[in-house]
């Protein structure tokens, strides 16, 4: 018996690599050993190409493309790391830096900080833009959890998870453009929500918008991974 | 002609501020006044903040005596939850605050007035600070520092950080002490012991050639506060306050966290962003007083440990009655860090302190709270409203720059007036009047907090001194 699988050859960073159809250029990378970075991006949920930062460039094509979403293509030649993209990727954790107010050295994620490592890594160490310092709220209406807004960088994970894995969908996205802001159910607060308080949301921030109360600084690493597994299981069933 | 002396900045002190001497047309000084010129805005940024955040952002108002801050506010946490804290976590904590106070008093005293007492105030300027002092007496120099990393690597080795650690939580600590770390720690207690006998004796026998500074240096009556325990013995962590008058009477005892408002006013002077902290039974500036080294010794009966307590002895036949002049801040703070070395001991061989129940945990029970420690300058407190969500809606910090705000000014008007004649002043002669300052060891970072709506009262006083007007903002 043969299984019939279209196979697409590609290169990746001058790397010669197959491919199955339908495969996304994050994936194909990420089997092979190959770093792009992402934030929005999470093992085990649904992309929605929100950040930008897994950007690619492809040959004979002027567009850049989102790895995440961007699906293989035989003989495509993909770089993921150019000095443009480099460029690019820094301009977007500056952008990031600078919209809402992060403060690493009182935040409960420094240290284990998606976003801090990710300006580690791409050698961010200034902010070019003017911070713009905007006033938003903390809600430790919840029993459990607090969402403080001032440190969330819209990454809509914590809306994925509660919609996809979680299935209770309290979370969503308000408003547009720089004035969007991550609710509970129509814009009530955490507490009085119908959440059903699992806590898959704060264990998937990238940041310190979403953590467990009681926690501060450097005392709470978050464990994501949780999902592949979770996701195993239920597959198994 | 008047003229004005200007003194800016004020070297060898933690944080910016500046002297102004005023001289009338006979060259006599009429008036000084010591100003603390840098804003913060702790106080009002904190606002809307989960109240369990207080420890570490506060901890930041000062790199020196962050751990001061991290044990005032997590204690103010604590009463916002209303539990009590596991005694090993007290212990641990007790520890990471002498650990703090013995860097912060090495700091103060080797590397800031060691320079002054050991080269001289009148030595060449260019070369009086620490480089100078490990030049000239290398053994001292050297001793100096290590008791410094004695205690910053205590801080390290407990809160993984020597600044600004993150490991005093409200409710007690994140992590209990691991044998290693307490083994780490005892090797390091001879060091310690032979660094601050080598110090003491080397204090006292140049102190005697400085009896004209002690004269002048902040030397007049006053109030004294810090905490104590409830057997009169030091303490820097628990216990309660006790304000004694000049004399040694107690004026108040039991002065708990909480009732601190209700006994100390602050008072606010134009020339100056760091408030006057006093005693309200007694008003402004009557009730001023003086906190720190120098009032804990004052007030308490025994250090506690047996090395500390003879040292005390001694101390206490420096003067008929209370030890009073600022100068002698300098040599409290020595057997402050002899009774630290020893009560890190005492605590380490404490059967409980490898215990692994260090953690409290509570929501909020209470919508208001405060929490009080002796910071190694003197008493800090910490007072917090929050709401029922537990974020800050109020937050008030009484520091211990501005509860010696007054003897400061009043200790710099006194070595002015004493050295400054007909106009004519040297190098040598300003140096003493910055000196002056660095007795009580300011930390000038941690003293002006206050940011937006100053306490700001204008009087205006008819000619016989009656009150006509005045306006509270």
């Amino acid at each position: 018996m043969t299984v019939d699988v279209d196979v697409k050859t590609l290169v990746i960073d001058e790397q010669e690599v197959s491919a199955r159809a339908g495969q996304t250029i994050l994936e194909v990378a990420q089997e092979n050993d190959i770093k792009i970075p992402t934030l929005c991006h999470l093992d085990g949920l649904g992309d929605v190409g929100a950040c930008r930062l897994c950007l690619v460039e492809i040959k004979g094509s002027n567009k850049l493309l989102p790895a995440c979403v961007a699906t293989v293509q035989e003989g495509m030649e993909v770089s993921t790391n150019t000095e443009r993209l480099q460029k690019h990727r820094r301009s977007i954790l500056e952008m990031l830096f600078a919209e809402r107010n992060h403060i690493c050295s009182v935040c409960v994620s420094n240290g284990h900080c998606e976003l801090q490592t990710l300006g580690q890594e791409q050698g961010l160490t200034h902010v070019r833009l003017p911070y713009r310092n905007p006033e938003l709220t903390v809600d430790a209406s919840h029993e459990r959890f607090t969402v403080d807004h001032n440190r969330c960088i819209l990454c809509t994970r914590c809306v994925r998870v509660c919609s996809e894995v979680e299935g209770a969908h309290i979370w969503d996205v308000m408003g547009r453009g720089i004035d969007s802001i991550i609710i509970t159910d129509l814009h009530q607060e955490w507490g009085s929500s119908a959440c059903t308080r699992c806590g898959k949301c704060v264990q998937v921030c990238p940041t310190g918008a979403l953590f467990d109360k009681s926690k501060v600084g450097s005392d709470h690493p978050k464990y994501p991974d949780f999902l592949l597994q979770l996701n195993l299981m239920r597959e198994a069933q | 002609m008047s003229q004005t002396i200007t003194i800016d900045p004020v070297t060898r002190l933690e944080g910016h501020g500046k002297i102004t001497i005023q001289l009338n047309g006979q060259g006599e000084v009429e008036d000084a006044h010591f100003h603390v010129t840098q804003v913060r805005g702790f106080e009002k940024f904190s606002e809307g903040r989960p109240y369990y955040e207080m420890p570490s952002l506060m901890a930041r108002i000062c790199g020196i005596c962050p751990v001061s801050h991290l044990i005032a506010s997590a204690k103010a946490c604590e009463a916002i939850m209303s539990v009590r804290i596991p005694h090993t976590a007290a212990q641990l904590r007790r520890m990471l605050n002498l650990a703090q106070m013995v860097q912060s008093h090495a700091l103060s005293f080797f590397y800031l007035s060691s320079p002054d007492l050991l080269l001289g105030m009148e030595s060449d300027p260019a070369a009086r600070h620490i480089f100078g002092v490990v030049a000239a007496k290398p053994e001292l120099g050297r001793a100096g520092i290590a008791l410094r990393r004695f205690g910053q690597h205590i801080i390290e080795l407990l809160g993984d950080k020597r600044i600004h650690p993150g490991w005093v939580v409200p409710g007690g600590v994140t992590e209990p002490l691991a044998p290693a770390k307490r083994d780490e720690i005892l090797a390091m207690l001879p060091e310690a012991y032979a660094g601050i006998a080598l110090a003491l004796t080397a204090y006292k026998q140049i102190a005697a050639s400085f009896k004209p500074e002690i004269e002048v240096f902040g030397n007049f009556p006053s109030n004294y506060m810090g905490l104590i325990n409830e057997d009169e013995s030091v303490e820097f962590t628990d216990g309660a306050l006790r304000m004694i008058d000049p004399k040694g009477n107690i004026l108040e005892d039991g002065i708990t966290a909480t009732r601190f408002t209700e006994v100390i006013g602050e008072a606010v002077e134009p020339y100056s962003y760091t408030k006057f902290a006093y005693y309200k039974p007694l008003g402004y500036p009557e009730g001023s007083y003086r906190v720190g080294p120098l009032a804990r010794l004052n007030i308490v009966k025994s250090m506690g440990t047996p090395q500390a307590d003879t040292e005390l002895a001694e101390f206490k036949q420096l003067a008929q009655g209370l030890v009073q002049s600022s100068f002698h801040y300098h040599h409290a703070r020595l057997i402050e860090v002899l009774y630290g070395i020893e009560k890190i001991e005492q605590i380490l061989t404490d059967p409980l302190i490898l215990d692994k129940q260090v953690r409290a945990t509570a929501g909020v029970n209470r919508l208001e709270g405060a929490g009080q420690a002796e910071a190694p300058r003197g008493t800090l407190n910490h007072h917090y409203k929050v709401d029922e969500n537990g974020l800050i809606t109020w937050a008030n910090l009484v520091i211990a720059t501005g509860q010696n705000n007054n003897a400061m000014n009043k200790g710099v008007l006194q070595a002015a007036k004493h050295y400054i004649k007909d106009g004519k002043f040297t190098e040598g002669i300003l140096n003493r009047v910055e000196a002056v300052i660095r007795t009580f060891d300011p930390c000038l970072s941690c003293s002006t907090h206050a940011f937006g709506k100053m306490p700001l009262a204008l009087t205006l006083l008819s000619e016989d001194g009656k009150l006509v007007d005045q306006v509270i903002r």
